[in-house]
């Protein structure tokens, strides 16, 4: 350490999670629009920093915690609009992982519920629900988070109805806010302890292009309060079928301790003990398989600032096939502590994650190439690097069968898997 | 351990385990596979015998009466004489049969005086539409929730360390001040446990130089390669239906999605349709009768479990498992190996009449604060309480039981509690110095544990790793060192604590405690 140089901060969040971070490591506060090198923002501030009519010009030591345009995945109609663009792409491409099986399904990229966008899809989705008339879908509002705007519906009827309601005038465009996407409702979740769950999984991006992504080991799963119930009387009992904390939280059953959140630690130990060990880690590898194709998806739509790196929220459904389907993403995940151990990993989270994207001991430097060391990894695992995978694809074709596998990489089983994946 | 049994000891052990065969399900299996060898058509009438035989080890069948013959020598204590007195074959020391006797006083006059306090009977019929409510919620019982504020557990473990610390010799001569042996501990009982030496050879499985499941330390050893050897293992120990090859296996540690396999291995569990049908009739008998245990069991669960970030999606489940396994009766049956004597009570009016009484809970268990954590941690190995129930009750029979009742078993909680101080006195004698002299003795933090079986307190598949050691050595003894290598591990930090509560939180957080490796260090490199 020269200690010449303290390295400034600004954020726009006052939680304690991120600057008890930042003030143990001596960093100075200065406001967002001084010569900041680090700026935990709101997406509000990333978009106003990125705008064209912004005069402020980021040097080389500076770093943003959103990519300008994050919303590409985060958005939920977007995210389903490059997902469906990326498997049509492939399949263009006659590549292989855009395998579809006799009933039409992607066979390697089905990892997200059929889902349309409305009003647009309206006549597509009709048609769809014709097929499976009994099915129950979920209707999102597209620019809502925190399970805001959401219900369940399993009649057309239902729909019309909501449509005529909600129409106030037919003859302007719909704005974002009032488009809303409706997914194919995962009524088969898998559940332990007869309750309900689903994940939220930490990866941090650091760079689209090449693609360079950690996952953060110290997910969570979060549980619904009231026991899971798929009869279609207790469609409008959130509480059942929703698990966003914002809402388990008004539940009468909420618990301060714990607050419905189980470690994915927990999650793996009770799979592996009542299922076996093969299926948890064929579990594990299709939700990373699902995270790094979600992100392919969008990597050449994404403005690749240098100075951004971004750590999303995923939530993840598995069903009672230990199949794992991707709900969402979230650019900002909470950083709220609901508990005591909810803050220690949030902590570690933000700590791990400044660990990775500066180089330990220095000033950001936007030229530095984004390989941390090992060390400096913490709680991330490497989940993807393109640069490693590509010569990776090269030094098996130099070495034939001899692979080479960097210990204690998780990418290495992805690479793996993506080069078998593309032999095949 | 020197076996002296006498030819005519073995005699009656055989003829006592050929009696409990008899009874058992395997037994008519035997018949009926037996039946299937006959009617072979190619057996000559000279050689049914031999030939009979030959088809039950081909078949497997032998291998499972090895098995139940060998868990049943297991369980069979092998100190019993068969002249001594009932009283004496549950516990032969005078001092600690009365300690037991007063201590089952005390925890029924709590009882009994809940009762009257809160005017609940401790046990009513339920009327037929209750019956009904409580079947159409029983996978959901968390839910509504009763009120309890009134409820208090009947003890907890301090209640009972307590009773512990308090127990003497009265044939010992405590008036020599300076005797060598003094113990720095508060256990005054002078009960037999193993020296340092005698646990090394004991557990040398554990040494160093061994690889373990469950250990990912060794960068020189591809870790990798020695777990896939393990699994592959696991499997031929499997395939083999051998117990005590189960129980040699789990001595290095068994791999989590293999362990609830090899544990019914080990525990000689099947869970077979009668099982099945059997859990149905308790199930039946928890619809038809409301007992004051019930809601004792449910304040615990909703005092331990519920709260527990890594235990509470398994509220409803627990009570699953632990309502039925009150109305157990089978339980009994391991009161016959214990101090302890299933609490009775009578028919209103025949107080005294030992024709009108019953045993409460039928299981005779009164569960203490925290009971509910055995039952938890299972929950990481088996999906559906029914299989949970088998195996808890399995474990709860074998070396549960012995851990809340007053008795010189080596087992038993009063050994493992001298053992804990023993050792710990001889491998850290400055630490426990210390710690004394701050008023701040280690079984008053360890005790807990110790009762617990660390249930709850360390993470879940940590809890299940030490518990492997358990089942493979077929003692509780690990229980205790592994206590006392925890003081052994935070050394650093209680050496700088200056009063109890200090010393308290330096150990109030355990759960970051890899199991293995620090039985190791603590073993054998002190």
């Amino acid at each position: 350490m020269s200690g010449k140089k303290v390295l400034k901060y600004a954020c726009d969040l006052d939680k304690s999670v991120t600057v008890t971070n930042f003030e143990r490591r001596g960093w100075t506060c200065v406001g967002n629009d001084e010569d900041w090198n680090f700026y935990w923002a709101t997406v509000q501030s990333v978009r106003n920093l990125f705008s064209v009519d912004n005069s402020y010009r980021m040097t080389d030591d500076q770093v943003v915690n959103h990519f300008p345009n994050h919303y590409e995945l985060t958005r939920k109609d977007l995210m389903v609009k490059n997902i469906k663009r990326f498997r049509r792409d492939l399949e263009k491409e006659g590549n292989p992982l855009a395998e579809k099986d006799e009933t039409g399904r992607y066979i390697h990229l089905d990892f997200i519920p059929v889902t349309f966008m409305l009003p647009a899809d309206y006549n597509l989705f009709v048609e769809e629900f014709r097929k499976n008339p009994s099915s129950t879908w979920i209707m999102k509002p597209c620019g809502k988070a925190r399970g805001i705007g959401i219900f369940l519906i399993n009649k057309l009827s239902q729909l019309k109805k909501w449509s005529r309601d909600s129409k106030t005038n037919t003859f302007t465009a719909p704005s974002a806010k009032d488009t809303y996407v409706i997914s194919r409702y995962i009524d088969n979740p898998l559940l332990i302890g007869g309750k309900k769950f689903d994940l939220r999984l930490y990866v941090l991006v650091t760079s689209y292009r090449p693609l360079k992504c950690y996952m953060f080991r110290l997910g969570f799963c979060r549980f619904c309060t009231v026991k899971y119930n798929a009869s279609t009387t207790e469609l409008d009992n959130m509480f059942v079928h929703l698990t966003n904390v914002s809402i388990q939280k008004h539940g009468d059953d909420y618990n301060q301790v714990h607050g419905g959140k189980w470690t994915v630690h927990n999650l793996k130990v009770f799979l592996e003990g009542t299922r076996g060990k093969e299926v948890t880690d064929k579990l594990f590898d299709d939700m990373h398989w699902c995270i790094v194709n979600s992100l392919k998806a969008v990597s050449g739509v994404i403005a690749n600032d240098r100075h951004c790196f971004e750590v999303y929220g995923y939530d993840i459904i598995i069903d009672d096939n230990l199949k794992p389907w991707l709900i969402e993403v979230n650019a900002s995940p909470s950083l709220t502590s609901t508990t005591s151990s909810d803050r220690i990993m949030k902590y570690k989270m933000i700590n791990d994650t400044i660990n990775v994207v500066i180089p330990p001991g220095e000033l950001p430097d936007v030229r530095w190439n984004k390989v941390p060391a090992k060390e400096s990894l913490g709680n991330y695992d490497l989940l993807y690097d393109e640069d490693l995978a590509q010569t990776d694809i090269l030094a098996q074709d130099v070495k034939g069968r001899l692979t080479t596998t960097i210990p204690g990489s998780r990418a290495g089983k992805d690479r793996q898997r993506l080069a078998q994946a593309t032999w095949k | 351990m020197e076996d002296q049994r006498t030819p005519a000891d073995v005699a009656r052990l055989i003829s006592k385990t050929v009696d409990q065969l008899k009874q058992s399900h395997l037994h008519t299996q035997l018949q009926k596979a037996a039946e299937v060898e006959v009617g072979r058509a190619a057996i000559r009438v000279s050689d049914v015998k031999t030939e009979v035989v030959k088809g039950l080890i081909n078949s497997g069948w032998e291998r499972k009466l090895r098995n139940m013959v060998y868990q049943h020598m297991q369980k069979e204590s092998p100190t019993k004489h068969h002249l001594a007195p009932a009283e004496h074959n549950k516990e032969p020391l005078t001092y600690l049969r009365k300690a037991q006797v007063n201590w089952e006083k005390r925890i029924l006059k709590s009882l009994n005086s809940m009762c009257t306090e809160l005017g609940v009977p401790l046990a009513r019929r339920r009327p037929e539409k209750e019956q009904r409510e409580v079947l159409v919620k029983w996978s959901e019982l968390g839910t509504d929730e009763p009120d309890l504020s009134a409820f208090r557990p009947v003890y907890a473990p301090k209640d009972f360390l307590d009773v512990l610390v308090s127990l003497k010799n009265p044939n010992m001569n405590t008036a020599d001040d300076a005797n060598v042996f003094a113990m720095w501990g508060i256990m005054q009982v002078p009960l037999q446990v193993k020296n340092l030496q005698q646990l090394r050879l004991e557990y040398s499985d554990l040494t160093i130089n061994q690889c373990q499941t469950g250990v990912e330390d060794s960068a020189e050893i591809n870790m990798d390669q020695f777990q896939q050897d393990r699994i592959k293992l696991a499997k031929k120990v499997l395939a083999s239906d051998h117990c005590p090859l189960a129980q040699e296996f789990a001595k290095k540690g068994i791999p989590q999605g293999y362990r609830a396999e090899l544990w019914q291995l080990i525990l000689g569990l099947h869970f077979s349709d009668e099982d099945a049908l059997y859990y149905e009739h308790l199930k039946a008998y928890v619809l038809e009768h409301d007992l004051l245990v019930d809601s004792l069991i449910y304040k615990d669960v909703k005092l331990t479990a519920t709260n527990d970030d890594q235990y509470f999606v398994f509220e409803d489940v627990l009570y699953q498992v632990l309502l039925p396994f009150s109305r157990d009766t089978s339980i009994l049956r391991c009161f016959e190996q214990s101090s302890a004597t299933p609490a009775k009570s009578y028919i209103r009016g025949r107080l005294g009449d030992n024709d009108f009484a019953v045993m409460y809970p039928p299981s005779g268990v009164i569960p203490f604060h925290g009971f509910t954590m055995y039952v938890a941690t299972l929950c990481y190995l088996y999906n559906d309480p029914v299989s949970i129930y088998f195996v808890f009750r399995e474990l709860y029979t074998r070396y549960f039981f012995r851990l809340h009742a007053i008795s010189s078993h080596p087992e038993g909680i009063v050994s493992l509690c001298v053992l804990f101080e023993k050792t710990l006195q001889a491998v850290e004698p400055q630490l426990f110095f210390h710690l004394k002299q701050i008023g701040c003795q280690p079984l008053r933090i360890a005790f807990r544990w110790l009762i617990r079986a660390f249930a709850g307190y360390l993470a879940s598949d940590q809890v299940l790793s030490l518990w492997d050691k358990v089942l493979a050595y077929d003692s509780v003894e690990i229980i205790a060192i592994l206590a006392a290598a925890i003081f052994s591990y935070r050394k650093t930090n209680l050496l700088q604590v200056k009063n109890l509560q200090a010393a308290e939180a330096v150990m109030v957080d355990v759960t970051t405690i890899s199991v293995v490796p620090l039985l190791q260090m603590f073993l054998f490199t002190k």
